[in-house]
């Protein structure tokens, strides 16, 4: 069964003071996200990502479209039970400790009284936050409200978690331990959708990503097929201080850094560089075939398409 | 009452509660006692009423102005906040996360006023030497205020549901003033005739009656209340914050989050 499938959901508001005209946030999105699948919802900021995850927690409303979630229409109440959200730059009620919060947020989920303390104290272990349990959340770094966040997200242990942007914020050991994380979520099975504009983090997590940019899905692919594929070069890196004139001839772009020199060439003068490379006594250091990175299909995706070029040009407010 | 209405309220009354709120009363209660010693070196015979006419309006007034200080913010700053967004992915309900903040903040005022209504008998005590028979009907007339607390609180909620904080207490403070002028538009809009006394007989009749539910003259002259009147006044004010809070629901419930 589908996690998440969302069908041409769509959203739309008024902007202007006198003149309302509509403004599209969110064109008709289309996608699925298959149960224990790690899903990355990549774009740049307001490209609509948050507005997606907005419609599908219910906190606006769609202009048109659907959603069915863990087999459910979205704005049925038991969906909620279900599911964990991080909101992007989350904030707590600040009077509260970390500890009242996340029981408060048991209540609220529904956590049985019995279970409840012993829940909270454990998420507070996992997120490292039991020495800081009794502070009140006012006197919070920004980092330490993210794990705040991720507590009150995974507490109510649901099938189905929801992160905007969870490691803005927040230092590279804070990253590294939402990554953790997010890997412990997909060991234990539960389905991760999470946004965020970091590639490396995408590439490190997810199973699939799609790019969103300007409201539109640009595209979906699997992380492993993406970065699987050659982009038909071959890297070579040797030691030496000058160019070999015959790699120039070959079409390789190289250049020289220190005592080494690294070049690009076709896949097909492979066999051609190494003969040059002998003749020339020169040490090879590494050969390695030239990979897609998830960021050059990002990059890929973010160009204006001919359709979008065109409503650019007709003005369409988007 | 439904679970989640309850831990909602219980946080918006904790909220309060930590906010300093009751500590300002606890001055108040001081600083009532001490015009009471005061009202009871200078008047003759009278310092019954006195106290009693003073206690209650500053009661009355104290508590209105934080009900619409407290009120005013509690949808809009959770919606500024975004404390809201982790409350309603959860299985909590837009109407039941209103009605919650309602009985929160009804719940803080009662409290409240437990406390203004200690300092209000402590001043009685210490002007008259003992409690009279018609001392009872001071709390007739705290219960009243009460409920005129449950108008504010619910006129409060349904402005802070789509109104900035600024404006819903300008709306909330203009009906308070308007609803305590009531009966005097009543009086007005049966002497005039045409639309000018259709219109004014609209609005008497809209805006929430506040001077019948003010007894406190009636009461600081030691008069007795009827029954029927704090039946029909409890039933008007009930009536009166469920339709408010309906329109908060309903506004609320179609509200965008952005």
């Amino acid at each position: 069964m589908a996690a998440i499938e969302i069908l041409d959901l769509e959203k739309s508001y008024s902007v202007g003071f006198w003149r309302k005209r509509p403004k599209l946030a969110l064109r008709p999105l289309r996608l699925t996200i298959e149960e224990g699948e790690v899903f990355g919802f990549l774009g740049p900021n307001g490209a609509g990502k948050t507005t997606t995850l907005k419609l599908l927690m219910g906190l606006v409303f769609p202009t048109a479209g659907s959603a069915r979630i863990l087999g459910l229409d979205m704005h049925d109440p038991r969906v909620k039970s279900e599911i964990g959200f991080l909101p992007e730059q989350p904030y707590f009620y600040d009077h509260l400790s970390a500890r009242e919060l996340l029981n408060y947020y048991g209540q609220l989920s529904g956590v049985p009284a019995k279970e409840r303390s012993a829940r909270v104290e454990k998420m507070l272990g996992r997120v490292g936050l039991t020495d800081s349990a009794g502070v009140q959340l006012r006197k919070f770094s920004k980092g330490m409200l993210q794990r705040v966040g991720l507590a009150q997200a995974i507490l109510h242990d649901p099938k189905l978690v929801f992160l905007d942007e969870p490691m803005s914020g927040l230092d590279p050991s804070g990253r590294r331990e939402v990554r953790d994380l997010i890997q412990q979520l997909r060991n234990e099975g539960k389905t991760v959708f999470f946004s965020t504009h970091i590639l490396s983090d995408a590439e490190a997590l997810c199973d699939r990503v799609a790019v969103i940019h300007q409201g539109e899905l640009r595209g979906v692919g699997s992380v492993a097929e993406l970065t699987s594929q050659t982009q038909g070069k071959i890297e070579i890196i040797f030691y030496s201080q000058r160019i070999p004139a015959g790699l120039t001839n070959l079409g390789a772009h190289a250049r020289i850094s220190g005592d080494m020199v690294n070049a690009v060439l076709p896949e097909e003068q492979q066999d051609a560089a190494l003969e040059i490379l002998r003749s020339e006594h020169l040490k090879l250091i590494s050969l390695v075939p030239l990979r897609n990175s998830l960021e050059e299909y990002y990059i890929q995706k973010l160009q204006p398409t001919e359709g979008r070029v065109q409503e650019e040009r007709k003005g369409v407010a988007v | 009452m439904n679970s989640r209405i309850g831990f909602v309220a219980f946080n918006t009354f904790r909220e309060a509660v930590r906010d300093r709120v009751l500590y300002n009363l606890i001055a108040f209660a001081l600083m009532l006692s001490g015009a009471a010693i005061l009202v009871g070196e200078i008047s003759i015979d009278i310092e019954r009423l006195v106290v009693v006419n003073l206690g209650l309006t500053a009661v009355s007034l104290f508590g209105v102005v934080i009900a619409i200080f407290i009120g005013i913010g509690l949808v809009s700053k959770e919606i500024d906040k975004r404390t809201l967004y982790t409350v309603l992915s959860r299985p909590v309900r837009r109407w039941e996360f209103v009605v919650g903040k309602f009985f929160g903040l009804t719940g803080t005022l009662v409290v409240n006023t437990f406390f203004m209504a200690l300092g209000v008998f402590l001043a009685l005590l210490y002007v008259a030497h003992r409690f009279q028979k018609m001392d009872f009907w001071v709390l007739v007339a705290l219960y009243f205020i009460v409920l005129q607390f449950f108008i504010v609180c619910s006129l409060a909620l349904f402005f802070s549901t789509f109104s900035t904080p600024l404006m819903s207490a300008v709306f909330t403070f203009a009906l308070f003033v308007i609803g305590s002028l009531a009966e005097d538009l009543r009086g007005f809009a049966r002497v005039t005739q045409g639309v000018a006394g259709w219109i004014a007989t609209g609005i008497a009749y809209v805006v929430p009656n506040f001077s019948a539910l003010n007894i406190i003259g009636a009461v600081a002259h030691g008069d007795p209340v009827a029954g029927r009147l704090i039946l029909y006044s409890t039933i008007y004010a009930l009536l009166y914050s469920a339709i408010a809070i309906s329109g908060a629901v309903l506004v609320f419930q179609h509200r965008n989050l952005k």
